[in-house]
Order: C-alpha cells, then structure tokens, then sequence
C-alpha cells in the first residue's frame, strides 16, 4: 500500500493544497485525529520554508513501513540557496524569514524522524516522518 | 537401545525418515479421520465449524509431517501465529487446544507402533525420529497460544489504563484531572488529548490537574505537562497544578522548565479553591 | 477565501473558514485594523473554529492582529481554536502568548462585555 503524492510548491497557496494532501493520505493508516493535524502542521511548516527562502520546490508525500510499523514520511526538497547554518537554523527563536523562528525546531518537535541535508547554493531536503503508535506497553 | 546397528550412517537415517514421512502420507486419509474422531468425542471442536475442522485438520496434519520431512518449523510457526491471529484458537480454551495436539501426537505415535509392533529396533528409531518433532510442534502452538492471549491481555491493560485517567467534572467550568502513576510519552500524549476534548465538551474553564501520584519525571513528561497547560489555554482553559512533589519540583527546575508558567497550589485542596475562587471571578485574569 | 466580518454592537466578529491562505489572513489582517479605526469598535473576535491547522504564519499573523487593535483601542480575543489544533500549536512552540483565547464566541463576547463594563466603571 505505498502511495506517494508529489506536490509542487511555488505559491503561498500551494502550502494549503500540500498540508491537505498530507492529511488525506496520512488518513489512510489509522492516525487520531490529534496525529493528523499535528502531520498537516508538520507539512504547512515544511512547504512554508520552501515559499519564503528557496522560492519553490516540492513536497513528496509516501507511506512507508519499516520493522512493521506503519507511518508517513515527508519529503520537503528544494534548489533553493541553502542554510549556512544548520545549528543555528534548528534553535528556537532563530529566523532569517518573516515566521515566529520555529519552522525548523517546531516541526522536529511535531513529528518522530527528522533529517536536514542542505548544500549551499544548491538547495535543502528535509525527510520528516511520523510513525502509527502501537499499542505499547 | 540396541539400534546403533541400524542407524549405521547419515543415508540411512535419512532414507528411514522419507520411510516415515511416506508412511504418513499414505495414510493421511484414515488418520486424519481417526483423529477428528477422538476429538470430536473428547468435545474439543465445538467451536469450530464442520468446513473450518476439515480444512484446519488436513492444513495441520499436512504442517506436521512437513516438518518431519524438512526438520524445519518455520511453516509450523507461520500456521500457529495465523491461528492464534484469525482468533481460531482465542475461541478455544487451552485444554481443547493442547487435547488437540497431544490427540494428534497420540495417533502418529500410534500409527507408528502399529506399523513397526514386529521391529523393535525400528520402532525405536522411529520413535527416536519422531517424538521430538512432536513436541517441538506442540511448543510452537502452545506458544502462538499464549502470546496470543498475552496480546489480549495487553490490549485489555491499554483500556484499563485509558479508564484510570479520568478527566471528572466537579462543577460547572471546573474539571479535574488527576494523574496517577509514572507517565511514559504515550499515554503522557493521551491524557493531553483527552483533557483537551473534555475542556471543549464540557465547556471548562478551570482544570485542576493533580500529579500527587506521579512519582517522577524526566524531560518528555515535564515539558508534555508545561504543553497541556499552554494547549488547556489555547482553548480558554486555565490550570492549576496541585500536588508537585519536592522532588518534581526540584527536576523542573533543573530541567528549565519555567515554574512561574504553571500555576501551582500546594495541596488539591487548595486546588480547588483556587479553581473556584478564579471561577468566581468570571475571569480570564490570571 | 475571504474572512467575512460582521460588525455587532461596540465588536468585529471575523469567523475564520476551514481553507485560510496567506494571502486571506494578511486581508484579515488589513480589513479588521481598517474597520475598528471606521467603527471605532471596543472588542474584536477572531473565531476559529473551522480552521484545522494552525501553522506559525497563521499564529503569527494572529499575535500581530492581537497587537495593532490593541494599539487602536481594542481587545481581541482569538477563540474557537479546536483541542488537536492546540496541542500541534504547542508542540511547534506557538504559545500565544500575549493573545487572549477562549472557549468559543459566547465565550468571547462575555469576556469582552466584562472587559468593557470594567473599563467604564473605572472610568464613572
């Protein structure tokens, strides 16, 4: 059952369709309703870094399983100029853009897996992924 | 015994197994039937329809002596846990099904002695190939059984755990939350969402949440705590955290948590009051 | 989707539709900062109750909302912000902070009315 949906994000309004995308197929596996919009937030913050520093980009949305768990993993991948740097980038606080500072740090907190690879001059992918709680002890 | 005569080599062994294996094949009809009809008399099918017996029967009878013949049990595993999954043997009790299989052992065993009664270096090698392919089979079952029935059980524990962190209504606008043992992240995420959709259907303003029963926490917790305080706000809610323990209070100070965001009372009781004096308020002033 | 805005008595009460685009939270914005300068309104409610992600722009614009009707003389309160939609808006680090939240409109409006009574008592 591996569905990806590819979305293209040059436009402030393409954040919408992206976060509505996400939720549509991260319904699929049986997140509450809390993990749901906490995935939507993920992907709205994710699309918005890519609107205000790279200009566009895409947002790649997968289910996945690893070890026989289910989740939904997040690609936000962008040719835009970069992040200097990557620490500074993942404090609270720290914003070069018109946001409160949290997109980096936030989402991190917001989701279970979360990878930054950037390379100035050519561009940042992040691989976020949220992953269906079992019923653990 | 005398059988190391006739266990000579590898060869032979194994030719004698395919001996065995071909013995049980031949004559799966007659004890299949035979098996089916001590269990039946034993009464340890009724749960299971005549169609589900027949298949069941012939897939596991076919499962044991594959296991003979290979002297590998991964399809004997993979048959047990689909069992126990499809909730085939969840309506079964234990007895019925451990008679089950200790019938089946019975009848190869059975068929066995029968078929070599006039060698008995034979018999006893056959026995020797046998039995412990027998009983690893039954293992195999008892544990697909039993882990089961752990999960069951699990499950179960999962929603005594839900019904233990009750969010009660102790007026109107004032709920109460209290949190009783340690909190892992899971359910530490739970109760947030559960008090937050009670703040909302009940329409509270103030949330008395009292941790007297926690006996620590680490980071995760204490900073989920610091969030469903914020979160309770976000929907008109305050709270006021009673019963924080020295201890606490000294790991949320170390941990940088900032004290003065949560409002704390000593004792439920005071709790209360101060829930009901800010009621009293009609306020939203802190 | 344009966020309507109905005029009621001394308050705005701008209600908030599921699909909110940048671009109709920065008009939010410039509509409700325009109209409590024309109606010289005391209170102003955002209500949010069919908004189901609350991402930091979002949050910021509300602080900001918050901010610039306050310095023209009115209180606004943010209400209707749904449970999920709380803890998302924790766990990315939006607290809200200085932005007045409750339950939902009644809510509002009756946090607003006491304000409003408090004001003009101290002022007899």
């Amino acid at each position: 059952m591996i569905e990806k949906i590819i979305v293209n994000i040059g436009l402030e309004s393409d954040i919408v369709t992206a976060r509505q995308q996400g939720k549509k197929l991260a319904k699929h596996l049986d997140f509450s309703s809390s993990e749901l919009t906490t995935i939507a937030t993920a992907i709205s913050e994710l699309a918005r870094n890519i609107v205000d520093y790279a200009g566009g980009g895409e947002i790649i949305l997968k289910l996945i399983q690893q070890n026989g768990k289910q989740g939904i993993a997040i690609v936000a991948r962008d040719n835009g100029p970069g992040i200097k740097d990557l620490e500074l980038a993942m404090q609270d606080g720290y914003s070069t853009g018109k946001g409160l500072g949290l997109g980096l740090p936030g989402t991190k907190r917001l989701m279970d897996d979360f990878e930054i690879f950037s390379e100035i001059g050519k561009g940042t992918t992040i691989i976020v992924k949220k992953w269906r709680k079992q019923n653990a002890c | 015994m005398g059988n190391d005569g006739f266990l000579a080599s590898k060869d032979i062994k194994s030719d004698f197994l395919q001996e065995l294996v071909d013995h049980f094949r031949d004559n799966r009809e007659t004890l299949r039937q035979q098996w089916l009809k001590e269990t039946t008399a034993k009464g340890l099918l009724a749960n299971l329809t005549p169609e589900e017996i027949k298949t069941e029967s012939i897939t596991i009878y076919d499962t044991c002596v594959g296991c003979l013949e290979t002297g590998k049990y991964d399809a004997a595993e993979v048959y047990a846990n689909m069992l126990a999954e499809r909730g085939v043997l969840r309506g079964m009790t234990t007895e019925q099904i451990i008679g089950n299989f200790l019938t089946l052992r019975d009848i190869y065993g059975r068929s066995l002695f029968q078929r070599y009664q006039h060698d008995f270096n034979r018999l006893s090698t056959a026995l020797d190939i046998y039995e412990p392919v027998a009983n690893t089979i039954l293992s195999i079952v008892a544990l697909a059984f039993i882990k089961e029935r752990e999960r069951v059980v699990r499950l179960q524990q999962e929603a005594i755990r839900e019904l233990s962190t009750p969010v009660l209504q102790l007026r109107e606008g004032l709920l109460m939350l209290p949190i009783i043992r340690v909190l892992d992240t899971y359910r530490a995420r739970q109760l947030t969402e559960q008090l937050l959709h009670a703040i909302r259907a009940h329409r509270a303003k103030v949330v008395v949440m009292d941790i007297t029963g926690v006996p620590s926490v680490d980071s995760k917790v204490a900073n989920h705590l610091v969030q469903t305080v914020e979160a309770s706000r976000l929907l008109g809610a305050t709270v006021v955290a009673t019963g924080i323990s020295p201890e606490i209070a000294q790991t949320l100070v170390t941990l940088g948590v900032d004290l003065s965001r949560l409002n704390t009372v000593g004792d439920l009781q005071g709790g209360i009051e101060k829930a009901e004096r800010l009621l009293g308020y009609e306020g939203f002033k802190e | 989707m344009k966020v309507p805005i109905l005029k009621q008595g001394d308050y705005l009460i701008a209600s908030v539709q599921s699909v909110l685009t940048d671009l109709d939270l920065k008009q939010l914005h410039d509509d409700l900062v325009e109209k409590v300068g024309r109606f010289r309104s005391r209170g102003v409610i955002v209500d949010v109750t069919a908004l189901d992600v609350m991402d930091s722009f979002a949050a910021r614009m509300l602080r900001t909302i918050a901010h610039i009707t306050k310095l023209r003389g009115a209180e606004t309160v943010v209400v209707g912000i749904q449970p999920d939609v709380a803890f998302s808006m924790v766990q990315l680090g939006l607290m809200l902070d200085d932005v007045t939240t409750a339950l939902d409109l009644e809510e509002g409006l009756a946090y607003l009315k006491q304000l409003v009574k408090g004001n003009s008592t101290k002022d007899d």
